[in-house]
C-alpha cells in the first residue's frame, strides 16, 4: 500500500464521515467505523505520556462499542448536549504491517441547552487504519486529550 | 431573620436549620461563601487527615507529586532516607507557588524567582547573595535559613497510602479512622505492593459535600444506575452493612453481589432492565479475589476528601479538591497489585469503563451533583431531605437508609458550630 492521492482522499473522507456521524448523533452507526477487533480508547495525555494504561473509555472490539452505545443512548442519565468536531489535516504514514498510521489534531465543542458553546475536549487522534471488506476502518483509535480535567462528564464518543 | 439564615458578628452565615438534627440540610450549607471559608479553616486546614496520594507515585528519592489539601497546593516528595514529606507549594520568600509540574524528580526544590533552594524535607539550603555582593546588600544578620523552610505538613502513611494535615494537633491516623473504618481500609490496603494504573480528572460544578453524600447514599445506586440494578452489583436486596466511625464522619458501605432479584426492588424501577444483556460479556468478567471474603463491594468515605473504591475488580482512590462552594475537582487514581497477572490487570482496566468521568455507573453521579447544586442555588430557602430510615444516626444491616449522610452532617454541625 502506498499513499496515493486516492488513498489520501479516502482517509480524509473517513475522518469527515466519522465526525459527521458523532456530531449528528447517529451513535448506532459509530461502531461500524471500526474493524471487528478495533480498539477505541479515550485517554488523558498525562497517562499516555507516562505509559500509564488507564483510559477514560477503552473498548476492544465492536460488541463492546455497541454496549457503550446502549449506555449513552439508554442507561446513563446526563444533560443533553451537542458535539461539534473540528478535525485537522492528518499526518499519514504507511507502516510495515501495511496499515495506515494517522495522527490528527481535533477539537470538540460542547453546547448544552441554554448555554454558550464551550471548548470541551482538545487533543490528537492517534490511529491505525486498515481495509476491512474493502472499506477503510479504524483498527485502533486513541483520542489523547490535552485538557485532562474533564468538564464534569463524558458521555458521547470523541 | 431571612429564610436562608443570617450573618452573625463573625461574618459567617448561620444556616436556617429546621431543628437540632441533621436530616434537613439548608441550601446555604452548599452555597454560602462564608460557610465554605470556615470549612476550609476548620475542616481542610483543621485537625483532619486529607488523602494526598499513594507511596508508589513517588518511588525514588526526589520524586514528587503536586496535589492539594483543600485549596492549598502541596508537594508530596520522597527524601533520601525514603520517607515521605508533604510540603506546601509556596516559597518562603515571596509566596511563589513554584512547583508547576504535576510530577517529576528533583535533586532539590528550587523557586525560580530568586532561586531559593530547599531540600526534600523542605529545609532552606541557601539563598543567592545572602552575604551581599562586593560588600553591598545581603540579608540582615538575624536571617536564619532554619526559620525560612517550606511549610511542612503532618504526614501519616499506612500501607502505601499517604495522608497529610496542616494542623499539628491532629490525632494519629488510626485513631482518626477508628476501628471499623480502619478494617475497611486494611481490607484493600493490607501492605501488598500497589501498582499505579493511571488517573482520571473531572471538574464537577457542585459543592464538595455532595460527592461525599453520593458515596454515603446507598439508596441511589440501585435506582439511578441501570448497570448496578440490572447486573446485581448494587441493589436494595443485596446483603449489606453500613458502618461509621464514632464521630459519624467516615463511613463504609459494604455489600455482596446478587444475581437473584428478590422482593420489590425491581418493580417500578425503570432503570431495571430484566432482558438487558451485554454484547461483550468481558465488560463484567468478574473474578473473585481471595482478599474480598464474601463482600464484592466496599466503598469507604474518609472525611473530608477521599473515597476508597473496591467495586468487584476495580480499585481506585477518589480525591476531592474543593474549589469554592460551587465546584470541586475529582481525581481518580486507579491501581492494582504488584502480584496481579496480565489478565487481572487487563480486567481491572476493562472494568474501569464503569467508573470515572465517562463510567457506565459514575458519569451520571457527576451530572446529578451538578443539578442538585443548581437547585440549591436557585432556592436559598430550601433544605434537603435525608429521612430515609428515620432521622437518627447509626450503623445498619441494610441499605434502605440515609443514615450515613445524617451522620456526616451531625459531625459537620459540631465542628462548624453552625
Amino acid at each position: 500500500m502506498s499513499l496515493t492521492p486516492d488513498l489520501r482522499h479516502a482517509v480524509a473522507d473517513l475522518y469527515a464521515a466519522y465526525a459527521a456521524c458523532l456530531d449528528d448523533g447517529r451513535y448506532e452507526e459509530w461502531p461500524a467505523f471500526f474493524t471487528a477487533d478495533g480498539w477505541y480508547r479515550v485517554v488523558a495525555r498525562e497517562n499516555f505520556d507516562r505509559d500509564l494504561p488507564l483510559s477514560v473509555i477503552s473498548l476492544k472490539g465492536r460488541p463492546m462499542m455497541v454496549d457503550r452505545v446502549v449506555g449513552i443512548t439508554s442507561t446513563i442519565f446526563h444533560a443533553p448536549y451537542y458535539q461539534r468536531h473540528i478535525v485537522g489535516l492528518p499526518v499519514l504514514a504507511v507502516a510495515d504491517d501495511a496499515t495506515i498510521h494517522a495522527s490528527v489534531n481535533y477539537a470538540v465543542f460542547r453546547t448544552k441547552r441554554d448555554m454558550a458553546a464551550e471548548i470541551y475536549n482538545v487533543g490528537q487522534y492517534i490511529d491505525k487504519i486498515d481495509f476491512e471488506d474493502g472499506k477503510l476502518k479504524f483498527k485502533k483509535k486513541f483520542c489523547v486529550y490535552d485538557n485532562d480535567l474533564i468538564p464534569n462528564s463524558m458521555i458521547y464518543p470523541i | 431573620m431571612s429564610a436562608n439564615g443570617q450573618a452573625a458578628s463573625d461574618g459567617v452565615t448561620r444556616p436556617a436549620w429546621r431543628d437540632e438534627g441533621s436530616s434537613r440540610i439548608p441550601s446555604a450549607v452548599y452555597t454560602d461563601r462564608s460557610i465554605y471559608d470556615r470549612e476550609l479553616e476548620r475542616i481542610f486546614y483543621g485537625p483532619h487527615w486529607s488523602y494526598v496520594g499513594l507511596e508508589i507515585e513517588v518511588p525514588e528519592a526526589g520524586c514528587f507529586k503536586r496535589t492539594s489539601v483543600g485549596e492549598r497546593s502541596v508537594i508530596m516528595i520522597r527524601n533520601r532516607k525514603g520517607e515521605i514529606n508533604v510540603l506546601e507549594n509556596r516559597c518562603a520568600h515571596r509566596a511563589m507557588r513554584f512547583c508547576q509540574e504535576r510530577t517529576g524528580q528533583v535533586k532539590t526544590l528550587v523557586c525560580p524567582y530568586h532561586q531559593w533552594n530547599y531540600n526534600h524535607d523542605g529545609k532552606l539550603l541557601g539563598v543567592p547573595f545572602r552575604n551581599g555582593v562586593k560588600g553591598n546588600g545581603g540579608m540582615p544578620d538575624d536571617f536564619r535559613l532554619e526559620d525560612n523552610g517550606l511549610n511542612r505538613l503532618q504526614v501519616a502513611v499506612r500501607n502505601g497510602v499517604v495522608f497529610a494535615c496542616f494542623d499539628s494537633a491532629v490525632e494519629p491516623l488510626e485513631d482518626y479512622l477508628g476501628e471499623d473504618i480502619l478494617a475497611s481500609f486494611d481490607r484493600t490496603f493490607d501492605g501488598r505492593e500497589l501498582v499505579l494504573l493511571g488517573y482520571s480528572r473531572q471538574r464537577i460544578p457542585g459543592n464538595w459535600k455532595l460527592m461525599m453524600e453520593n458515596i454515603k447514599d446507598p439508596y441511589h445506586p440501585g435506582l439511578l444506575h441501570t448497570w448496578f440494578v440490572t447486573f446485581g452489583l448494587w441493589r436494595a436486596d443485596n446483603d449489606s452493612r453500613l458502618r461509621m466511625d464514632r464521630h459519624h464522619r467516615h463511613a463504609a458501605m459494604i455489600s455482596r453481589r446478587s444475581s437473584q432479584v428478590t422482593g420489590n426492588v425491581a418493580e417500578g424501577v425503570t432503570s431495571f432492565r430484566a432482558n438487558m444483556t451485554l454484547n461483550e460479556p468481558l465488560l463484567l468478567d468478574i473474578v473473585h479475589e481471595p482478599w474480598w471474603g464474601d463482600d464484592t463491594v466496599c466503598m469507604t468515605t474518609v472525611f473530608p476528601n477521599v473515597i476508597f473504591q473496591q467495586q468487584v475488580n476495580s480499585l481506585s482512590t477518589r480525591q476531592i479538591i474543593p474549589a469554592g462552594p460551587g465546584s470541586f475537582d475529582f481525581v481518580w487514581t486507579h491501581f492494582g497489585f504488584a502480584d496481579d497477572d496480565a489478565e487481572m490487570t487487563e480486567r481491572r482496566l476493562r472494568q474501569a469503563n464503569l467508573f470515572g468521568p465517562a463510567g457506565f455507573v459514575s458519569a451520571d453521579d457527576g451530572e446529578v451533583i451538578e443539578f442538585s447544586q443548581d437547585g440549591l442555588v436557585q432556592d436559598k430557602a430550601f433544605a434537603t431531605m435525608c429521612e430515609l430510615d428515620g432521622r437518627g444516626v447509626g450503623p445498619t444491616e441494610h441499605m434502605v437508609t440515609e443514615t450515613l449522610i445524617r451522620g456526616m452532617y451531625r459531625y459537620w454541625r459540631e465542628v462548624m458550630e453552625l
